[in-house]
């Protein structure tokens, strides 16, 4: 889909990048990564060409971006920035508008084209067509800009720190809605960012960068296992097994729950009770909706199961099925429990993680390592 | 939309309130004889105020207008790359020629063009042009580069991002500079009188050479007035043609 062959880029006498060589397949996520002033951002531009290569060559689908005006080049490309790249003076729908309106769409399409992307980024049309950067939220205004950038369908996304101004809490839902969009669009992405955590959640692969020259091209797993010197050594830091549980969604080890359905008119036990050896069990509604926990004993004592039970909360004490090891690891640690339920989007029952699948995961990681 | 619409009804009561003022020299006389008790002559009796308002009007249009087309013009030139090198001088031009007083200008002006519209009309160009360009330059400058970067990155060309971004960005900083750029014009276009150019400087002249400050007071307040008047249009259209966005 892209290569890069042999570029370089001076300003004065020194190099912002250095012999750059590297090909991103067709579909998929590659993130640059690296202290500040190591090249990655330049790279972004030599692509879309606000900066032009001293020397060397870019590919996109095997055609020289130099055979392509660069004014043309760049509508086939979308290009994310942080949040205040958005234009204030227009509406959230002009911005979205931006480029399929260089392009000469007509105003149905484009109108219609707005709607379908705020969909996409999960912003309701109604709300927020009509609002003026100034009074989005920085998630919101990040959102924004990724569906500009999606406007013209483009196969190529550069992004360059698209999370990098909005709070670590909104990032982590922003990053997981990029996966999402990403596995319904499969575009080819290339990501800049200096936030190792965000590069090994969303990367296929990962590039690190140091001086403007390439340390490190490896898959996320390879990166942190093996780490080519002591420079990516410290730069992926000695928490690199809690990393690696950040690539893993739950779903892979997670075990089926063992759950007791009540129905929710007599409240008696409508199904489940394994005689097995456990000392609790999980209540759901009979449409499967997680509502808490329940004691062995007090289940043989005989009680309604909903006066028995504790109740809780599955936005918040469960763990949704999208989420990864590390963050199951963070919710046991700090509710103090050694097992959590996972549920899906609708908060129904799918599952349960504990300490021991954790544990079971990270010695694969390592065996494997 | 309704404060708009208000705005624009409180502007044109003005406007009317204005011309049906310097149309009624009764009622100037009869302000002025209260202001001025005991003066003979009230009103200055060679030509009427609507007239003299008629003649200032024309004098700032054609040299207001002028200055906006080349001040934003030039202003645009020494913001772009082929025009930078240029930048420091016309910024500090503009700054310096602020601090030469209009009616050396004026002096200097009669010998190349003579008397009459044509000298008043140099000055006062020279004069108003210096703040629209100090506003361009500040408002174009004042553009974000990540907003420039977003725009070439989108794939705008270079004047698709001046006249889709950059231009829409800098307006109301442009639109400052416009207004205090005709409300000096009105002020100093009283000056012309002095090489017979006309205007509301006509009857403030021949106040003080006749020593007589009602004269003085007509014209020096008919100008104000005006001067007010055009600041509000000004305004008005300002906030008519480009939208209000939360900045």
């Amino acid at each position: 889909m892209i290569r890069l062959e042999r570029v370089s880029k001076y300003y004065g006498e020194n190099p912002a990048v250095k012999n750059l060589s590297f090909t991103v397949q067709g579909g998929e996520v590659c993130v640059l990564i690296g202290p500040s002033g190591c090249g990655k951002s330049t790279t972004l531009k030599l692509i879309n060409r606000l900066l032009s290569a001293d020397s060397g060559e870019i590919f996109i689908n095997n055609k020289n971006i130099n055979a392509f005006k660069p004014e043309l080049l760049r509508r086939e490309i979308g290009y994310v920035i942080q949040s205040i790249g958005l234009f204030p003076h227009m509406t959230v729908a002009e911005n979205i508008a931006t480029v399929p309106r260089l392009l000469s769409w007509d105003r149905a399409g484009i109108s219609h084209r707005v709607d379908e992307l705020l969909e996409l980024i999960g912003l309701d049309r109604r709300v927020y067509r009509d609002k003026f950067p100034g009074e989005l939220s920085g998630g919101e205004a990040q959102r924004i800009g990724v569906a500009r950038a999606l406007a013209a369908d483009p196969p190529l996304l550069l992004m360059d720190e698209p999370f990098g101004a909005v709070d670590p809490l909104t990032r982590e839902v922003l990053q997981q809605e990029f996966l999402n969009i990403q596995q319904e669009l499969k575009k080819t992405v290339i990501f800049v960012t200096h936030d190792l955590n965000e590069a090994i959640r969303l990367a296929d692969r990962i590039i690190i960068m140091r001086g403007g020259e390439i340390i490190q091209n490896d898959t996320p797993e390879r990166v942190l296992s093996r780490p080519k010197n002591r420079f990516v050594r410290d730069f992926v830091g000695t928490d690199r097994v809690l990393k690696r549980l950040s690539r893993i969604p739950v779903a892979t080890y997670m075990l089926e729950a063992r759950a007791i359905a009540i129905d929710a008119k007599t409240n008696r036990m409508r199904s489940g009770r394994q005689a097995e050896n456990r000392h609790f069990f999980w209540v759901t509604a009979a449409d499967k909706r997680l509502l808490g926990w329940v004691d062995k004993h007090d289940l043989e004592a005989q009680s309604p199961v909903k006066q028995a039970m504790t109740r809780i909360d599955p936005k918040t004490d469960a763990l949704n099925q999208h989420a990864t090891l590390r963050e199951a690891l963070a919710h046991i640690l700090s509710q103090n429990v050694r097992t959590i339920a996972v549920v899906d989007d609708k908060c129904r029952l799918v599952g349960e993680i504990g300490l021991s699948q954790i544990e079971k995961a990270t010695e694969e990681v390592r065996e494997n390592g | 939309m309704g404060k708009l619409i208000r705005g624009w009804i409180f502007t044109l009561l003005f406007l009317v309130l204005f011309v049906i003022t310097v149309s009624h020299m009764q009622w100037w006389r009869f302000f002025l004889s209260n202001v001025f008790p005991g003066q003979k002559e009230l009103v200055y009796p060679r030509a009427d105020l609507s007239l003299l308002v008629g003649e200032h009007l024309v004098l700032v249009l054609f040299s207001a207008g002028a200055a906006v087309v080349c001040g934003v013009a030039l202003g645009i030139f020494v913001t772009r790359q082929a025009g930078r090198a240029f930048l420091d001088i016309v910024s500090d031009m503009s700054s310096l020629s602020q601090t030469i007083p209009p009616v050396a200008v004026l002096a200097l002006a009669v010998p190349v063009a003579g008397f009459g519209v044509k000298p008043t009309f140099i000055a006062l160009f020279l004069y108003s042009i210096l703040p629209v360009v100090r506003n361009t330059i500040t408002g174009l400058e004042s553009v974000g580069q990540e907003v420039k970067q977003a725009a070439r990155g989108m794939g705008m060309t270079r004047m698709q991002t001046l006249l889709h971004v950059e231009v829409p960005l800098a307006v109301p900083v442009i639109m400052a500079g416009i207004r205090i750029a005709v409300v000096i014009n009105i002020g100093t276009a009283t000056l012309g009188a002095v090489v017979g150019a006309g205007g509301l400087g006509t009857p403030i002249v021949a106040g003080l050479v006749r020593e007589n400050p009602a004269f003085v007071l007509e014209g020096a307040l008919a100008a104000g007035l005006l001067a007010l008047l055009a600041d509000r249009i000004l305004a008005q259209l300002e906030k008519s043609l480009f939208k209000n966005y939360a900045r």
